[in-house]
């Protein structure tokens, strides 16, 4: 695909996208979902989830950020800045134009009929988004996410918290994560004589390139079992 | 100068805006008609149900439409600008950062956790939406009158074409859009 026709694309899919996000930010995720994941494939379903993890953290709209990161993705700071431009043209138009007649807009039968019925639409395509994306953790088959994804949800919905101090807390989570894995290493080390660590050094930066394995418990796992591996080597 | 004042005013909301949409309202609130009486409370009201009503984000809806109403057409096009420009840095660069540091393992499991709390905050989110829809603005009650029939008939075909067709969540929209507008105008 050359350059120019990538870009044009880019384009006019954050413009289409851009001019369906009825019912607040997060429409925006199962709308680029199926465009660049499923249609495209110019990113990968975790991809995808990260992106709206970067979106929902930082300053600004939702689907401002998403488009700017999705488009960083595809070409760059220019990328970035031509998705940006695409997503706030439509709702710019669009409220220039009802700017000039907004109390007969706002009281207008059909628009609100209209309205109603989106409102049930769009609650349906966010659910469907999330079973997926549900499922998609749940098949990891780790525990600790599928406990944070409950308690997340507890929070958020049923207690008001706000989505930055849940953020906040994952990071605070995730720091305390590493800190753990850190002292697996440590105790590896250890046990083994430097050139066995040398070795495992080496075999552990394999692994992480070739696994893309998230999982913390699967990981620590594989450390254990090298750990093994390596007092087996010794008492050769 | 309106115009640097649009401008700087916007710069605030899109700064501190975070969260999305609704942490936007009080924002734009205090800055548009408390501090700069730009909009009296019942044209910001308006507003709200307008930006409700109407695609994109909360916070440029109202920046349009404030700079509109400010300083006619060049107005909302720079106050739109200044409410975009704290995103286009600060998001392009985490861009920047995320593509270039994803691969490091603690960059990893930070995302890897973040996952699943993104995936339940969507999920409140359309619940959210979803109550709004089949109870209205009370909210939540056992009471089966309550409840508005047509957004569950909507709700449940427009889940069955998603689950059974993976029908491009667009034309789900539309069509709910279509199937409201005829039970509620015809029937």
């Amino acid at each position: 695909m050359s350059r120019a026709k990538k870009y044009w694309i880019l384009f006019t899919s954050c413009l289409y996208i851009s001019a369906f996000t009825f019912g607040g930010g997060f429409v925006i995720i199962p709308l680029m979902r199926k465009k660049f994941v499923e249609n495209l494939k110019w990113l990968e379903e975790t991809e995808m989830m990260d992106l709206a993890a970067i979106a929902q953290s930082s300053p600004g709209a939702i689907a401002v950020n998403a488009a700017i990161l999705t488009g960083y993705k595809i070409g760059g700071v220019f990328g970035a800045m031509l998705a940006m431009l695409a997503t706030i043209l439509p709702p710019m138009i669009i409220i220039g134009i009802i700017s000039f007649f907004y109390v007969a807009f706002r009281e207008n039968v059909v628009v609100n009929a209209v309205l109603k019925g989106m409102q049930a639409g769009v609650a349906a395509v966010i659910c469907d988004v999330v079973i997926r994306m549900g499922t998609g953790v749940c098949k990891e088959k780790n525990v600790l996410f599928v406990l944070i994804m409950a308690a997340a949800f507890v929070l958020t919905f049923f207690l008001d918290v706000n989505v930055v101090y849940i953020i906040l807390g994952c990071i605070a989570l995730s720091v305390i994560v590493f800190f753990v894995k850190m002292g697996i290493r440590k105790k590896k080390a250890n046990t083994s004589d430097k050139i066995c660590a040398e070795i495992q050094e080496q075999k552990d930066c394999a692994i992480e390139e070739q696994t893309e394995v998230d999982s913390v418990e699967e990981l620590a796992q594989e450390e254990n079992q090298e750990i093994a591996k390596g007092e087996k080597e010794e008492e050769k | 100068m309106i115009y640097l004042e649009l401008l700087w005013v916007f710069i605030q909301v899109g700064l501190f805006s975070i969260g999305g949409g609704y942490a936007a309202i009080p924002i734009i609130q205090s800055h548009v008609v408390e501090a700069k009486g730009w909009l009296t409370m019942t044209d910001f009201t308006d507003l709200i149900t307008i930006a409700e009503m109407t695609p994109g984000p909360i916070a440029i809806n109202s920046a349009t439409f404030v700079g509109m109403q400010v300083a006619g057409i060049a107005g909302g096009i720079i106050a739109t600008i200044g409410c975009i420009i704290p995103s286009a840095i600060i998001v392009s660069l985490l861009a920047f950062l995320y593509f270039r540091f994803r691969s490091l393992s603690f960059v990893k499991d930070t995302l890897a956790i973040l996952r699943p709390a993104i995936v339940a905050l969507i999920a409140s989110a359309g619940i959210g939406i979803l109550i709004l829809s089949f109870w209205g603005e009370g909210g939540f009650t056992t009471d089966v009158t309550a409840l508005n029939i047509v957004s569950v008939i909507i709700f449940f075909s427009a889940m069955f074409v998603l689950r059974k067709y993976k029908t491009n969540p667009i034309f789900v929209m539309l069509g709910s859009g279509v199937l409201g507008a005829v039970f509620y105008l015809l029937l």
